[in-house]
C-alpha cells in the first residue's frame, strides 16, 4: 500500500475520535487516585456511614431509602459539578486544554466526551449506591428504571453546565478545590442530601429552596421513593432547566481554554 | 513554496505593542530560528501562527491557511511544542503518546516516537515521575507523533542536559532531512547556529535582522585580528581582514619578527546577537 493509500485508509469518522477521547478520559479519571476516591468512592462511604447512624423514617419512608436518594443528589453535584470543575481548572491552568486545541480533536468532541465520561462515572456511582443499599439496608431497586435513568442524565447535564460555569470563574488550580467545596457542601446540607431539612430554621430552608440540588433531590425522591414518572414533576424540571441554561450561557461567554498569563 | 508567510503583523496587549510590523517568510523544508531577548514577542508571533492568538493587523499564511480561520486539515499538519505546558501526571509516557496519536489520521508509530525522543526507558513510567528535561522530551514526542509537515518549537530544549540537547539537534536535523519545516525559538545561540538555515533576531516586537547564520556573522560585525607585540595585546577590528592581515604579516616578515599569538576571528552569532539587541536598546 502506498503512503497516500494509508493516509486515506486511516481517515477516521468523527465517532472514532469521540470513542478514542472517551476512553482517554476514562483512563485519565480512574488512573488518578484522588479523583477516583473523592469523586467516585466518597459519596458511597457517606451513604454507608449515614445509613448506619440514622434509623426510623425520613419523609415517611425508611431512612436508608431517603438517604440513598439524597446521596444520589450529592453524588451528582460532587461528580458533575465539583469533580468536573476541579478537573477542568487543573487542565486549563496546566496548559493541557491549550495543547489539545492544537490537535485535530474538535473542541465539541472534547467537551462531549468529557461530559459523557462524567455521566458514566455518576451512573456507575448510582448503580453502586443501589447495590450497596440493597446489600446493607435492604433498600429496593427503583420501580421505574427509565425515569430514574432520565433523572440521572438530566441531573448530570444540569450540574455539568454549572461545573463548567464555575470552572470559568475560578482562577487558580490550587484554589479550585476549596472554592468548589465551599459551594458544594453547604448546598448539599441545605438541599437535604444528608437527611431531612424540615427541622432547619426557615431562612436556611429558604436558601435551600433556590438551589438546584434541592430540585434534583426532589425529582429523585419522586421517582425512587414514590414511584412517579420523571415527567410528572414539571416544577422540578423547570427549575433545573433554568439553572442548567444559566450555567450553559455563562460557560459560553466566559469559558477559556488557556491558562491565565503568569 | 512558502510554508509560512507573514507581512505587516501587529499585536498589542492593551497599551503594550508586543509585535509591531513583522514580515518574514519561511520556505518549505527550512529550519527557521527566531531569536530575541525575553519579551521580544517571539511567543506572541508563534502563537498567532499556531492559531492561538488573534492578530490586530497584517497578513498571515501558514500552509496556505489563515490560522485565525483554519481549514480542517490545518491541525493535522502542524506539530506544536508550547513554551509551557504539562500533561496528565498519572498517565505513562506511552499512553500519553498513544492518546495524541489517536487524534491524527496518519500518526507515526508510538514506540518509534518514544524512542526517537529518548524516552524508551521511561515508556511505562508515569509522567509525574519524569525530570524536567524528560517532560520536555515528552512535549517534543507528542508534537511529532501526528507526523506534521510543519513543527513549531517554542524553546524546545530548555532544561535539557548537553547530551539531550545534542540528541534533540539530531532529531531536528532528521526532521529537516524528511522535508519538514521547523520554526524554532531559542535562547541558545549555538543551537540556532547549529540548526537553522536562517535566523531572525527580534527586539521589542520588530525583526531587526534576518539571514543565514553565516551572513549575520560576516556582515554584521567586523573581523577581529589579535596578536602580541612587545608583550602587549593588540586588537584590530576591520571590514577588510585580507588586506589588513597582508599588511601586518608582510611588515612583520620584513622586520624579521613573529606576530605572537596571531588570531583571526569572525564574530560568533552570540556577539552579533548581543550587538543587535543592545544597539536597539540605546536607540
Ligand atoms: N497574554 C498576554 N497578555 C498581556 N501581555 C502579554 C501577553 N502575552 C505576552 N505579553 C507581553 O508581550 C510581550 C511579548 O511577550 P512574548 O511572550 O511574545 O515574548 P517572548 O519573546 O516569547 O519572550 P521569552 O523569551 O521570555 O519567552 C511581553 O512584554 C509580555 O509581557
Ligand atoms: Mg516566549
Amino acid at each position: 500500500m502506498s503512503a497516500e493509500a494509508i493516509r486515506v485508509g486511516m481517515r477516521r469518522p468523527a465517532r472514532g475520535l469521540f470513542v478514542h477521547q472517551l476512553r482517554s478520559e476514562q483512563l485519565v479519571f480512574w488512573r488518578s487516585r484522588e479523583a477516583a476516591f473523592f469523586i467516585f468512592l466518597f459519596p458511597l462511604l457517606l451513604f454507608v456511614l449515614l445509613s448506619s447512624v440514622y434509623d426510623g423514617k425520613i419523609y415517611g419512608v425508611p431512612a436508608p431509602e431517603a438517604l440513598l436518594a439524597g446521596l444520589i443528589g450529592y453524588g451528582c453535584a460532587n461528580t458533575a459539578f465539583a469533580g468536573l470543575a476541579i478537573q477542568l481548572v487543573i487542565r486549563r491552568e496546566n496548559g493541557i486544554l491549550k495543547r489539545l486545541r492544537a490537535t485535530p480533536l474538535p473542541p465539541a468532541t472534547y467537551i462531549a466526551s468529557l461530559l459523557v465520561s462524567t455521566l458514566i462515572v455518576f451512573a456507575m456511582q448510582t448503580v453502586a449506591l443501589f447495590l450497596l443499599g440493597r446489600a446493607l439496608n435492604g433498600t429496593p431497586f427503583p420501580s421505574d428504571v427509565a425515569s430514574l435513568v432520565a433523572a440521572v442524565v438530566i441531573g448530570a447535564a444540569v450540574f455539568a453546565a454549572l461545573g463548567t460555569a464555575i470552572a470559568s470563574v475560578i482562577r487558580s488550580a490550587e484554589g479550585s478545590s476549596a472554592v468548589v467545596n465551599a459551594i458544594l457542601l453547604p448546598m448539599a446540607f441545605l438541599s437535604g442530601s444528608f437527611g431531612s431539612t424540615l427541622h432547619y430554621p426557615a431562612f436556611l430552608r429558604a436558601v435551600g429552596d433556590v438551589l438546584p440540588l434541592k430540585y434534583f433531590i426532589d425529582l429523585v425522591n419522586a421517582v425512587y421513593l414514590h414511584g412517579h414518572g420523571v415527567w410528572t414533576q414539571p416544577q422540578d424540571l423547570a427549575v433545573l432547566a433554568v439553572w442548567g441554561a444559566a450555567g450553559l450561557v455563562f460557560t459560553m461567554f466566559r469559558f477559556r481554554w488557556e491558562p491565565r498569563e503568569p | 513554496m512558502h510554508a509560512i508567510e507573514v507581512s505587516g503583523l501587529r499585536k498589542a496587549y492593551g497599551n503594550l505593542e508586543a509585535v509591531r510590523e513583522v514580515d518574514f517568510a519561511i520556505e518549505e523544508g527550512e529550519v527557521f530560528g527566531l531569536l530575541g531577548p525575553n519579551g521580544a514577542g517571539k511567543t506572541t508571533t508563534v502563537e498567532i501562527l499556531e492559531g492561538y492568538r488573534k492578530r490586530d493587523a497584517g497578513e498571515v499564511r501558514v500552509l496556505g491557511h489563515d490560522p485565525a480561520r483554519p481549514g480542517p486539515d490545518f491541525r493535522e499538519r502542524i506539530g506544536v511544542v508550547l513554551q509551557q505546558s504539562q500533561m496528565w501526571p498519572n498517565l505513562t509516557v506511552r499512553e500519553t503518546h498513544a492518546i495524541f496519536a489517536g487524534y491524527y489520521r496518519a500518526p507515526r508509530d508510538v514506540d518509534e516516537v518514544v524512542a526517537l525522543v529518548g524516552l524508551r526507558d521511561k515508556a511505562n513510567e508515569r509522567v509525574k515521575t519524569l525530570s524536567g528535561g524528560q517532560k520536555r522530551r515528552l512535549d517534543l514526542g507528542i508534537a511529532l507523533v501526528g507526523d506534521p509537515d510543519l513543527v513549531f518549537l517554542d524553546e524546545p530544549t530548555t532544561g535539557f542536559d548537553p547530551q539531550a540537547r545534542r540528541a534533540a539537534w539530531e532529531m531536528i536535523r532528521s526532521l529537516r532531512s524528511l522535508g519538514k519545516t521547523v520554526l524554532l525559538t531559542t535562547h541558545y545561540l549555538d543551537e540556532a547556529e547549529q540548526l537553522s538555515d536562517r535566523v531572525a533576531v527580534m527586539r521589542e516586537g520588530r525583526i531587526v535582522r534576518v539571514g543565514t547564520p553565516a551572513e549575520l556573522t560576516t556582515t554584521d560585525l567586523q573581523t577581529e585580528i589579535r596578536y602580541r607585540q612587545n608583550g602587549e595585546e593588540v586588537l584590530v577590528r576591520t571590514d577588510e581582514p585580507t588586506r589588513v592581515l597582508a599588511e601586518l604579516t608582510s611588515a612583520a616578515v620584513a622586520r624579521g619578527e613573529e606576530l605572537e599569538g596571531l588570531q583571526v576571528r569572525r564574530p560568533s552569532l552570540e556577539e552579533v546577537y548581543l550587538a543587535l539587541t543592545a544597539e536597539e536598546e540605546q536607540g
